[in-house]
């Protein structure tokens, strides 16, 4: 690509042709405010704060959307960009919520830094319908509030290229909003609960339905016995909340808080996902050597899964009946855990600490519940995590680090990447080879499935067979790999995880903002923490896991075994798209 | 616009037949969306959720986008249209003389709004822009019958003429 010699504001500038105005400012490290403007996912000019003067333009342009040319003079800050910017945010502002106090976003809304950025000290004008929208909170996962929307529509398009669009923009004018067709609530269409919206939003219009209070009681209930269990995910993100840089893994801490929170026990998902690892790679054997159900996809994402169950429902027989970590997990508190240390399972209050929200659904599904009663009592996101955290007064930078409890505190490397793209796949290859093999693998780091390519394909030589797999993450990818299997190609094993970077990335993270978004790529910066964590770990492979072995040696048996199937499998539901 | 108490729907077999055609015929263009949704408002009338998931399914796009283009221009509707279409014209003269308070009326008495048909299909408002009777303002019509010079008190006479 060629590039072009422009000016921003007297500064001369040498920039790639293919440059919009805005990423020529930003490389040039100036300033320019945006909203409706989400890299790589939104830019439509919709929201009219990135005005600039361009010499010789009829009026002012968006940055956003402007293409640079050669010879091109841009003024940034002008009175006349000023009064515009400044107009343009008072009228989205007028008809806001401005319920900034009891607001979930409050300190991390892009709109409310804006008006603290043009120094709004009044708003002059009244809109007509604030606040008069439904909220819409009886889906599991979600939470709709258009009186907060500004209809940036970064949600249409986090959802768009989710290849989901349930959401739309609807109606024109004044009366627009963003709507599920014929207005209906986002519980009952095709939704995934995937999150990506959320962590889009740059408002207070969508949340994940909090669980906050229900656990709070559970903890201040003396009867009952409180046992929460963190994803992966969430350590290479939770950080972020308490203002740490972005990939630092926070295990020690995590653990340390849990415990001031007053949960009776602390456990690691990653143990499960050692479980999952056992019970899907045999699986993975089992059909591979009988070659039927291929490709054995994985289904330790619930917002995959439901994708599968609504848009591909051709392919539930591929999914692998193995419940995802958090749910096997689940499971086995109260049942092995519960019969070991003699506690009623209806005294267990059962928390999931989860980077999704999808997994409020997940947590909530019928298959995943004994004698009526849920499996997991409340999946909580990594933000509402953070939340009780700051609640309840406690100093998270400063805590010491502290261990998971056993007999569960016991994880290995392969069970940490599970939080990332490929992550599921390294760890069942790590297995299945040994498995197969019968002897150690050299080379643990499986590189062509790291990365945050698309779609990421190996074939590798167990057992003196090939085998192929893939990875994908996104269900865009997911989409684009099920068409390409449907026309012929053939594969053996698949991971495919919702959210585009896997769980790092997953709708109940941190929310970094738009700006942030275009700087860094936060699905590799909170990948690394994991594969960090990975190469410290003294196991790296889930087979060779203390707690894994010990669990199948006094209850499981073997995997897939009679109990192992009663407890750790399940099944799906195929549904329609509308 | 949204949606509230649409009459059930009751496509016929020859209207679905019509339809896959209409999008078989437009399918695999870009922008196939917006005649697609012409077409089949002339074949049912409206455009019912039926009909939008139909052509959803037909040409691959979701719902909601193509709830949104519903949504978004005025000449589709939602609702089918009552065996008596009541056409209040809202161009100026009209305007100026008061039609807006008689558009009013007529949908206190209905209990609808414009766009909208009563739920037994018998009524269904529009309003217009100018139809060219300024001399008669304010206007409205009734199928091919045409009301001029009204005042909100005369409405009531109107819709009881319609009524049984």
């Amino acid at each position: 690509m060629n590039n072009v010699n422009i000016k921003i504001n007297g500064i001369e500038l040498s920039v790639p042709a293919d440059y919009t105005v805005l990423q020529a400012a930003r490389m040039a490290n100036i300033e320019i405010p945006t909203l409706c403007y989400l890299e790589g996912i939104n830019k439509l000019g919709a929201c009219r704060l990135c005005v600039v003067e361009i010499k010789g333009a009829r009026a002012l342009q968006a940055a956003c959307v402007y293409p640079v040319n050669e010879g091109m003079e841009v003024f940034t800050n002008t009175p006349a960009v000023r009064r515009a910017r400044k107009a343009n945010l008072e009228l989205i502002l007028s008809n806001h919520d401005r319920s900034c106090l009891s607001c979930v976003r409050n300190r991390n809304c892009e709109l409310q830094k804006l008006a603290e950025e043009f120094g709004i000290e009044d708003i002059p004008i009244k809109g007509e319908n604030d606040p008069v929208h439904e909220i819409d909170d009886i889906s599991t996962s979600l939470v709709r509030n258009n009186n907060k929307c500004v209809l940036c529509r970064r949600c249409v398009a986090a959802c768009e290229n989710q290849t989901v669009s349930v959401i739309s923009c609807i109606n024109r004018g004044f009366d627009t909003t963003v709507n599920c067709a014929f207005e209906k609530s986002i519980s009952e269409v095709g939704c995934i609960f995937c999150g990506q919206c959320i962590v889009s939003c740059p408002t207070g219009a969508l949340t994940e339905k909090t669980s906050i209070p229900q656990v709070i009681n559970a903890i201040d209930n003396t009867e009952k016995h409180v046992v929460v269990q963190t994803a992966p995910a969430v350590r290479a993100a939770l950080g972020e909340e308490f203002g740490l840089p972005m990939g630092t893994p926070v295990t020690g801490k995590m653990v340390a808080a849990l415990k001031r929170l007053g949960f009776d026990k602390v456990f690691d998902t990653d143990t499960a996902a050692d479980l999952t690892i056992m019970e899907e790679g045999t699986e993975f054997i089992e059909r591979f050597t009988k070659q039927e159900k291929l490709p054995l996809i994985t289904s330790c994402s619930p917002g995959w899964v439901k994708f599968c169950e609504h848009y591909y429902p051709e392919f539930t027989d591929n999914l692998s009946t193995a419940k995802s970590p958090m749910e096997m997990f689940a499971a086995v508190i109260k049942s092995y855990y519960a019969e070991k240390n003699n506690i009623a399972k209806e005294n267990i209050y059962s928390v999931a600490i989860m980077p999704c929200t999808s997994k409020k659904y997940e947590a909530a599904r019928p298959e995943h519940s004994t004698d009526g009663v849920q499996d997991i009592d409340a999946s909580l996101t990594t933000r509402e995590l953070a939340r009780m955290i700051k609640q309840a007064g406690i100093n998270f930078a400063e805590l010491p680090d502290e261990e998971f409890d056993d007999p569960f505190g016991t994880a290995t490397g392969a069970g940490v990447i599970f939080g990332t793209t490929g992550g599921v796949m390294e760890a069942a290859i790590r297995t299945v080879y040994e498995v197969l093999e019968n002897k150690p693998l050299e080379n643990l780091e499986i590189e062509p499935i790291r990365g945050m390519d698309g779609i990421k394909e190996a074939t590798l030589t167990i057992a003196g067979k090939d085998v192929k797999v893939a990875v994908c993450h996104g269900t865009k990818n997911a989409r684009y790999l099920l068409e390409k299997i449907k026309a012929g190609e053939k594969y053996d094993f698949i991971e495919i995880m919702a959210c585009p970077g896997g769980c790092v990335n997953g709708g109940g993270q941190p929310i970094v903002s738009a700006q942030e978004r275009a700087k860094v790529d936060i699905r590799a910066e909170r990948a690394k923490a994991l594969y960090a964590e990975d190469r410290a770990s003294k196991i790296r492979k889930s087979h060779e896991n203390p707690a894994i072995k010990l669990l199948y040696s006094e209850y499981f048996e073997k995997p897939c075994s009679h109990k192992a199937h009663e407890l750790l499998h399940t099944h799906y539901t195929k549904r329609t798209k509308y | 616009m949204s949606a509230k108490n649409v009459p059930a729907f009751n496509g016929t077999k020859e209207q679905e037949a019509k339809l896959m055609e209409i999008i078989n015929k437009h399918k695999g263009t870009n922008g196939a969306l917006i005649p697609v949704l012409h077409e089949a408002q002339e074949v049912y009338g409206y455009l019912p959720i039926e009909v939008q998931t139909m052509i959803a399914e037909g040409l691959d796009v979701s719902l909601a986008e193509v709830y949104g283009v519903v949504t978004f221009y005025a000449q589709f509707s939602l609702y089918p249209k009552g065996q008596y279409r009541i056409a209040v014209c809202l161009g100026t003269a009209c305007y100026v003389k008061g039609s807006g308070d008689i558009l009013d009326k007529i949908k206190e008495r209905l209990g609808i709004e414009v766009g909208e048909c009563t739920p037994d299909g018998k009524f269904s408002i529009d309003a217009t822009r100018c139809i060219g009777a300024c001399g008669l303002a304010p206007v409205l019509t009734v199928n091919d019958e045409v009301y001029g010079r009204l005042t909100v008190d005369d409405v009531d006479g109107i819709l009881d003429k319609y009524m049984n």
